[in-house]
């Protein structure tokens, strides 16, 4: 009955499969309009007026602009710097200044073109480099959304001292089904809100402020992907639905064109990292000194969480006495950058892994040993004195040295090409990440999650979405697990605030790993009911049942306790960043063509500590899915902007995400080094995968080709240029 | 214009606008929202579905097109309650992840099935290159395509 590393079927794959499986955009009730939104040209402008075209026929349409909001005109998240629509001045292009609501999609969008907003021009800040001393204010008096030093000593003066600065691109998470949600005024005065979401009680708590009330609940429906993307942007989305919900009376569903949503929503933040090491002349780190500079935007959002977790991964899973890390994030007229699947930390990963092969060049060492000499071990200190426990490093390391030597499956040459000219490298990249919230993040938000006994069969009430990455089946296998019956006993209520608590985001690779112990401490909290109220000791969970003589629901909630054993001090930042790391080694295959400069992946073998593997197939789909997001990230994907900021690739053609044919096979290892306070053991492993895949390639490129490159994306553009510029080791 | 055609096998007649898109007539007129929409310009392949046996982007498709030819959507795979040998091994592969995607692939898998029951993965890769998955990495669905008749046929021993 164990169902515990078993790959059962996944709850909602019938569904999936058959076509049966409801998302947002696949409901139309009753009455329906659809929304669209009038987005902002400029980058920072004052708006003069929003005018209405009067030779449109404007009878059946819907207008909300800022004077319609009842309650707070803000997007509540970390700070109330954004605003749901531009109130008076605009600070980024495609901000959205008023909604429009039609019978049809067409007459929506039309309505909006008709919309003529009138702007004033006002100074504009693009560049992130020139943001901290810039005259032109966006975000308090210096642009600084956060800075953060951790300082634990300097140069020793007495190493080899290795510099450089590697540059980070934008990226967009690209989930299949774009933004979308529908709002619902109920005959009862309240609202029913229904989308593509991550984190329920995000939109529950930015709905409030809009509103002045709470008298709407909010329901995840099946969600096309997420990746970060739908974290915080989907609480816009959600207000201007129910915006022109509440005017016009009727339900309304806004989904976003795929251009729309390339050009509107968040991406993952642009990193620039200078990194100075020091370290003995058989390659011994002895200091790391890192300064960085993150662009967050227009909007706070959730850039300082970002930037503090990227400061917590930028000396990667090294060894280093010494550390002094110091980075800032700024505001430029640009929109909002936010959530993206690893939140941060491949940015820092992929500068400190190109720095160490910058050092074992420049050193003459094998790559691999300099590695070995340094990876973290049980009982080593973190950067921030935190002391590690279910390390893994060596592990993973001799794991995936092991899988990548089996010979490569033959794959036929791409077409026109394949031939003998093309060259061949392989790349090695290694990462940690930090599980769950950065430091005492979980304490503050208590987690809940609840457990229902109906009848003989159980239910658990989770504000954890499942967005693709299985909660729906892993949190039932931990409840049967726990108590010993079959997984098939065990359902999910749905993710709907007027149903579940709030189990805190579904982010921060936290899902499993913490929500998965509530809901199992939930599972033990039910088995002691029933021992008090049937008066048996046992703790078979089929013979308390059949000693209970009432049929009435048992229902036990659980709220996170902090793992006692850790200790972290947000005032200085140190102690145990995060409860636990996952650990993560990356051996890609590619092959290049000198000619073009284009990439071609042959095969990635990963080895991931996941800590316990509940289901072995899910967790496996994770990694393999965020490492082709990774590789995508290396050498395909790149935003390109106009001078206003604004995405001018915004398209599927152009703004390109890997294929079936550009993704490598894969051979994906896991490793078990169970975290104690783990359901079973197991670590979070979303994002782990999306941290050094990129590196990794960067490593087989330089193998392939001698060419050094520090920068994203390695598009074949940017491989052909550094091959004229003779960048070549 | 009066529409003629067939959808899974079944005979349907609507009222509709000749330019209307395949998509639209499947997911708003007839309610089939088992095709999906990831881009409406004929780059993701979530609303892939066949026409006289043919894949075809139905984001891209005039109603009109469709005049007598036979459609098949994700809803006409299985046969009532047995799942089509495709959809068996993307469930026991994993193949479907946030599942937007794979009525588009499973189409298209289909598509190459009835043509190479066993494909080899190259064969696979490519004829799914048309169709985009962001959360699996394709591993899973090469996998599950690769094996799906070969499944079926040890599940019938
Ligand atoms: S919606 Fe038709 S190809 Fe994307
Ligand atoms: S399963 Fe999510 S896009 Fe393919």
């Amino acid at each position: 009955m164990m169902s515990i590393g078993k790959a059962v079927v996944r709850t909602d794959g019938r569904a999936k499969v058959t076509g049966q499986a409801i998302y947002v955009d696949d409901l139309r009730p009753e009455g329906c309009l659809y929304g669209a939104t009038v987005r902002s040209e400029r980058a920072h402008a004052r708006i003069l007026g929003i005018d209405l075209d009067p030779s449109f026929d404007w009878t059946d349409i819907t207008v909300v602009t800022a004077e319609d909001i009842p309650g707070e005109n803000v997007v509540a998240l970390m700070t109330d710097d954004q605003p749901v629509l531009v109130d008076g001045e605009c600070r980024h292009v495609m901000e959205a200044v008023a909604l429009v609501a039609a019978p049809t999609r067409e007459r929506a969008l039309q309505a909006a073109h008709r919309v003529q907003v009138r702007y004033e021009e006002l100074p504009v800040l693009l560049d992130p480099a020139q943001a901290e001393n810039s005259p032109i204010h966006i975000f308090g008096t210096d642009n600084v959304f956060k800075r953060l030093v951790i300082d634990r000593g300097t140069s020793t003066g007495m190493g080899v001292v290795h510099k450089a600065t590697y540059h980070t691109s934008l990226a967009e998470q690209l989930y299949i089904e774009p933004q979308g949600m529908l709002a619902i005024p109920e005959k009862d005065g309240s609202l029913t809100i229904i989308g593509s979401l991550q984190c329920p009680y995000y939109i529950h708590k930015a709905l409030k402020r809009v509103l002045g009330h709470s008298r709407f609940h909010v329901v995840q429906a099946v969600t096309g992907g997420g990746f970060g993307g739908k974290e915080e942007f989907p609480s816009m989305v959600a207000a201007h639905a129910t915006l022109l919900a509440i005017k016009s009376g009727r339900p309304v569903k806004m989904i976003y064109r795929r251009d729309e949503d390339l050009r509107a929503s968040t991406k993952r933040h642009p990193a620039i990292i200078q990194i100075t090491s020091e370290c003995t002349p058989e390659g011994e780190l002895l200091s790391w000194d890192a300064r960085i500079i993150v662009d967050g935007g227009a909007y706070n959002t959730l850039t300082p969480v970002v930037l503090s977790r990227l400061v917590l991964h930028v000396t990667g899973p090294y060894r280093i006495p010494k550390v002094h890390l110091e980075g800032v994030a700024v505001a430029t007229h640009t929109p909002p950058n936010g959530a993206y699947r690893g939140f941060g930390a491949p940015q820092a990963q992929w500068a400190v892994e190109r720095h160490m092969d910058r050092i074992a060049r420049e050193l003459g060492i094998d790559p691999l040993e300099l590695r070995r000499k340094n990876l973290l071990k049980d009982g080593d200190l973190t950067a921030t004195g935190g002391v590690l426990h279910d390390t893994a490093a060596f592990l993973v390391l001799e794991e995936a040295l092991e899988a990548a030597r089996a010979p490569l499956l033959q794959r036929a040459p791409p077409p026109g090409a394949g031939i003998a000219h093309w060259k061949r490298g392989r790349g090695l990249a290694l990462a940690f990440h930090g599980c769950g919230f950065t430091g005492n993040g979980e304490s503050w938000l208590k987690g809940k999650a609840a457990l229902e006994l109906v009848g003989s069969d159980l239910r658990i009430l989770t504000g954890s979405t499942d967005i693709g990455q299985g909660t729906d089946t892993i949190f039932p296998q931990i409840v049967a697990s726990e108590l010993g019956i079959p997984v098939e006993r065990v359902s999910m209520a749905p993710h709907d605030t007027a149903q579940v608590p709030d189990s805190g985001p579904t982010v921060a690779s936290r899902t499993t790993m913490v929500v998965g112990s509530v809901v199992q401490s939930c599972a033990k909290k039910l088995r002691l009911a029933l021992q008090a109220e049937t008066g048996l000791a046992s703790n078979n969970f089929a013979e308390l049942l059949a000693a209970r003589n009432s049929d009435a629901v048992l229902k036990v909630e659980h709220v996170y306790e902090p793992d006692a054993s850790i200790r972290w001090n947000d005032a200085d930042y140190s102690g145990d960043a995060y409860p636990t790391y996952g650990w993560s080694a990356n051996i890609v295959d590619l092959e290049v063509d000198p000619d073009t400069g284009e990439i071609r992946y042959l095969r990635l073998v990963t080895a991931t500590d996941v800590g316990r593997a509940i289901h072995p197939v899910l967790v496996s789909g994770q990694i393999e899915g965020g490492a082709l997001q990774a590789l995508g990230w290396a050498n395909l994907e790149e935003v390109v902007r106009d001078q206003h900021g604004c995405m001018r690739n915004d398209r599927l053609t152009n703004y390109i995400i890997p294929t079936s044919l550009d993704a490598p096979e894969m051979v994906t290892r896991l490793i078990e080094v169970p975290y104690a306070a783990g359901p079973f053991g197991a670590k979070g492993v979303g994002e782990l995968p999306l941290d050094a895949p990129a590196a990794a390639a960067a490593a087989a490129l330089e193998q392939a080709l001698g060419l050094v490159l520090d920068d994203l994306p390695m598009t074949p553009e940017r491989v052909l240029l550094a091959m004229e510029r003779g960048h070549a080791a | 214009m009066r529409l003629e055609c067939r959808v899974n096998n079944q005979a349907v007649s609507v009222e509709t606008a000749p330019m209307t898109r395949l998509i639209d007539l499947l997911r708003e007129d007839l309610r089939l929202t088992g095709t999906k929409e990831g881009c409406g310009e004929g780059e993701c392949g979530a609303c892939t579905v066949l026409i006289d046996t043919k894949p075809a982007c139905s984001c891209l498709v005039p109603a009109v097109q469709v005049q007598d030819a036979h459609v098949v959507t994700v809803e006409g795979l299985a046969k009532g309650e047995q799942l089509a040998a495709v959809q068996q091994a993307f469930l026991e592969f994993g193949g479907a992840q946030c599942g937007i995607c794979t009525p588009g692939f499973l189409v298209m898998a289909q598509a190459l099935l009835n043509e190479h029951p066993h494909p080899t993965r190259e064969q696979v890769r490519e004829a799914l290159a048309g169709n985009l998955c962001r959360c699996t990495g394709y591993q899973k669905i090469v996998d599950a395509v690769e094996n799906a008749l070969a499944g079926a046929e040890h599940a019938r021993q």
